[in-house]
């Protein structure tokens, strides 16, 4: 058979500057599924734009050839004028991105913007682009398809906003569908589902896919063929299975290494102590009110968190997990103070074990300047955490300048110390962050927090921006400060896979409500809550036996009201987290 | 029916704000000590004339000067009857301009309209000059024509508008037999409005057009250079190439939409700027705007024709802010659909 899409010898350069991608070959067949695997800077992202001939102004296709045999014969991408590779974009070839929401445009309905690629290719009127926009958007899965198409993408949650993504890549019926990270932004059960849809469509119309993507689990899951880059180069490609289960090439072993997956078959866990606690969360509750905008609508209240009793004992992990909207977050930001609690919560923090405990949200000015001081916190994006203008240097001693610890030197060397701690160089500190890459920024955030010398550190998502790699890194870092200096952690996150790995404890919630509360192993080998085993089932492992299962993750992720009658919840009716047995909680009707 | 509350909901908000600037404008004018006629009665004492005076002490009771502050200005703006019952702003009586003897509302008669004529004329032309320069400089940045449009523009930045007009008369006499200074021809001031007086106005109005408007002009095309700048990185303007779109209909529908909201949001800004700005320019050009008059009416204290044209480029602004906001909420449904639910 002859390929789809072949790919010869591609190298592509910015500027003067050396290639960045270097004799890439691969072919796609129709129907088969060809993934690019790489991290950020591996030049997988410029060669799939490369075939589209949508590269940035400066970068230029240097040497090789991009060849479609599509159904209209055989056309040399690399060769053909603008004028007919704007026939081509859309209509044979076409490409849903990464971040749904800044894909679309923002003043345009969604069903303009998909019609829209009628209206050029098939020069649909827009009656009859409607129609076909309708159908299409019926079976991308859109509840209501007409009110789809008069909205805005503002008005879509994320999995929705990319589910139009693919309604606009699919409605010409291409014969080749270039997929750039499609789920990266997205929950992981909304992930599994829209990689479902992807494949059926596929499956349907037997077109051709490219998925670029950096995650080996969702490899797995979806392709034939693949091609792993790093650095501008193929490392390893060919089939899927026989790559996956045995990579022959030291990165492509590295890669699989770092991936971190939900362990197989784990065995039942000892429930945690309780006897030293330092942060205790009682019965807290977090309502938000938001304003209708009309005198004649009441205002909507919306319970970010819903009576959360969580206890972190001292030098744990404890891993509160969940999905966007979950709460997680109000919650850590509740557990640091930075917001008070629904009248009726209370959150106490025992600095030593000694100490007497310290209600957080009754503190004086002098408790909250300590507090301050014992709690520290990593965020989610080490490139818009770190001032561009300000030194390493300063960065790192302005804390203590703020609570007016040490001397200039003294501080200087605290913070020399501290990229010792965090495995960077002292040379470092006089640099800015441009300088550093993302995982080098995460460890000088991680410094930066553990400069006070802190008890406990609320980790907001440490990890997700970062390649697997450097996750991988920046996760034994924090287990090995944690371990070295008898930190607590809570730590946010929405990946199973890294709460596996790091937590004592694991709390899944949703909508505001802890579901499931156990030690990862215990919830991993016995999960009870519908959600908790659909998380689980959604998580992509990069083990080709173990596909997504998609039934249970369509039971678990949908709304509480379509889960079993043991676990459902209303408003009203909630039902209470039980015991079921020694350390595993489960909210559910008994 | 959201935008049209919106519009009724933005057009009180501009009443009010109306009132509070006309009590701006009103204590403003009074802060310096002396009026108008309490200065003339001092020089005319001086001189001895008591005639004079006479008329003077007359006019103040006439027009309530001799009342306390705040009575002067609820008498000025029409909320408490005066001398001659209530006849303030509101019921249409401008006041009485000392200095020239003459009711306000004759000596800025048409001047109000030549006026707001030719500050529209320079807004439709920074807009006309500013938008396909600034979309055609940002697609084509850093080319000749990205240069060579910013290059003209800082020009028209920092020359000086009266050399600019000077420069632009004399060329344009030489050249194009375009008329110098005035709004119109002599022969048609105080005519009713004929086809030779508007075609007359119209060639009057070429040179100070492009002189008012062309500082503004290349500011705006810069802002909008940047604006669309912005956007054409943005993953969206990928998206519609993906799609197969043509250059210049992708540009249009948008990335300009978006970076359309700031050029919008200018209206009322430019407004107040050019009628300020332009006083210095008709003085130059004797055109027979409003802004030499207010330069007269605030030097010599004559508070009822300053109050009022004051009270008149107020006025302007804020309709030119209402324009631009109800537009700004017909152009971005993210404004409009703010507070709905999603």
């Amino acid at each position: 058979m002859t390929p789809l899409l072949s790919v010869e010898n591609l190298s592509i350069g910015f500027g003067k500057g050396e290639a960045v991608v270097r004799d890439v070959n691969f072919a796609v067949r129709p129907g088969e599924t060809l993934a690019l695997v790489g991290e950020s800077g591996s030049g997988k992202t410029v060669t799939c734009r490369a075939v589209l001939r949508i590269l940035p102004k400066t970068a230029q296709i240097r040497t090789g050839r991009v060849t479609l045999n599509g159904s209209s014969g055989g056309l040399v991408l690399n060769e053909l004028n603008e004028r007919r590779m704007r026939d081509v974009r859309g209509n044979l070839v076409s490409m849903i991105f990464q971040e749904p929401m800044r894909s679309l445009s923002p003043l345009h309905r969604i069903g303009n913007q998909v019609s829209e690629v009628l209206w050029l290719h098939r020069g649909a009127s827009e009656k009859t682009a409607k129609k076909t926009v309708l159908e299409t958007f019926e079976r991308v899965g859109f509840p209501d398809p007409e009110r789809a198409y008069s909205s805005y993408p503002f008005e879509l949650s994320g999995g929705m906003r990319q589910r139009a993504m693919i309604a606009m890549a699919m409605v010409a019926k291409p014969e080749l569908l270039i997929a750039d990270e499609p789920t990266t932004a997205l929950d992981v059960t909304t992930q599994a589902q829209v990689l479902g849809l992807i494949k059926d469509l596929q499956k349907e119309t037997g077109m051709g896919l490219i998925l670029v993507t950096h995650d080996l689990g969702v490899v797995a899951n979806m392709a034939e063929q693949v091609v792993v880059m790093h650095k501008g180069r193929v490392m390893e490609s060919g089939a899927a299975e026989p790559l996956l289960k045995a990579p022959a090439h030291p990165y492509t072993q590295q890669l699989f290494n770092a991936a971190p997956s939900i362990p197989a078959a784990p065995e039942l866990a000892e429930p945690l102590p309780e006897d030293d606690l330092i942060l205790e969360m009682k019965s807290v509750s977090k309502t938000y009110t938001m304003r209708a905008g009309s005198a004649w609508k009441p205002d909507v209240l919306i319970h970010a968190c819903r009576g959360i009793d969580l206890k972190l004992p001292r030098g744990k992990t404890l891993a509160i997990v969940g999905e966007s909207g979950s709460g997680k977050t109000t919650a850590a930001r509740i557990a640091l103070a930075a917001e008070p609690p629904d009248p009726g919560g209370e959150v106490w923090f025992r600095p030593d074990p000694s100490a007497a405990p310290l209600a957080v949200h009754k503190m004086t000015r002098a408790e909250r300047t300590a507090f301050q001081r014992e709690a520290q916190m990593v965020f989610q994006d080490p490139y818009s955490s770190l001032s561009p203008r300000m030194r390493i240097l300063d960065a790192m001693t302005e804390p203590l300048e703020i609570h007016n610890i040490g001397s200039r030197e003294e501080r200087r060397d605290r913070a020399a110390e501290m990229l010792k701690q965090v495995g960077l160089n002292a040379d470092m500190l006089q640099r800015f962050p441009h300088a550093f890459s993302g995982g080098q920024r995460q460890r000088l955030s991680i410094a930066r927090a553990m400069m006070l010398d802190p008890r406990l550190i609320v980790c907001d998502e440490p990890t997700s921006a970062l390649d697997v790699s450097v996750q991988e890194q920046i996760l034994s870092l924090l287990e090995d400060i944690r371990d070295r200096m008898n930190l607590s952690y809570l730590f946010i996150s929405h990946d199973l896979a890294v709460v596996a790995r790091i937590a004592d404890e694991v709390a899944v919630m949703r909508q505001g409500l802890v579901v499931e509360q156990a030690p990862p192993d215990t919830l991993f080998y016995n999960p009870k809550h519908p959600y908790t085993k659909a998380l689980i089932a959604a998580q992509p492992t990069p083990d080709i036996e173990r596909p997504i299962n998609l039934k249970l993750v369509a039971q678990g992720a949908g709304a509480p009201d379509s889960w079993p009658e043991d676990f459902r919840f209303t408003d009203t009716v909630i039902p209470s987290l039980t015991e079921l047995e020694p350390g595993h909680k489960v909210r559910c009707h008994v | 029916m959201s935008i049209l509350r919106y519009a009724i909901y933005r057009f009180g908000t501009m009443l009010l704000t109306l009132l509070v600037v006309s009590a701006m404008v009103f204590i403003i004018i009074n802060l310096p000590p002396g009026d108008y006629l309490s200065n003339q009665i001092a020089e005319l004492q001086a001189t001895g004339q008591s005639a004079g005076v006479a008329k003077a002490e007359f006019l103040r009771k006439e027009y309530a000067l001799d009342r306390p502050l705040w009575e002067q200005y609820m008498i000025w703006v029409g909320f408490m009857p005066g001398p001659h019952g209530f006849s303030g702003l509101i019921q249409g009586n401008f006041g009485w301009s000392f200095e020239f003897d003459r009711p306000v509302r004759d000596i800025v008669g048409d001047s109000l309209w030549l006026t707001v004529l030719v500050n529209i004329a320079a807004i439709v032309f920074v807009y006309a000059v500013s938008l396909p320069l600034g979309v055609i400089a940002a697609a084509r940045s850093r080319t000749w024509v990205d240069y060579t449009s910013a290059f003209v523009g800082y020009l028209g930045l920092a020359t000086p508008n009266f050399l600019l007009a000077l420069i632009l008369y004399y060329y344009g006499r030489k050249y194009l037999n375009i008329p110098i200074g005035g709004l119109m021809d002599p022969v048609f001031e105080g005519q009713p409005l004929t086809w030779d007086k508007f075609k007359s106005v119209m060639v009057h109005l070429i040179v100070p057009t492009i002189v008012i408007g062309t500082a503004g002009a290349s500011a705006m095309m810069q802002r909008l250079r940047a604006n669309m700048l912005d956007e054409l990185g943005k993953p969206y303007v990928e998206t519609a190439v993906a799609k197969g779109m043509a250059p210049s209909r992708m540009l249009a529908k948008y990335p300009l939409r978006v970076a359309f909201n700031p050029f919008v949001a200018d209206i009322g800004n430019l407004l107040p700027s050019m009628v300020s700005g332009s006083v210095l320019v008709s003085v130059v050009m004797g055109l027979q705007t409003i802004g030499p008059t207010l330069l007269t009416a605030l030097k010599t204290q004559d508070q009822f024709l300053s109050g009022f044209i004051l009270m008149f480029v107020a006025l302007l602004t804020l309709i030119g802010t209402m324009i631009s906001d109800v537009l700004l909420v017909l152009l971005d449904p993210r404004i409009r659909y703010e507070g709905r639910e999603a």
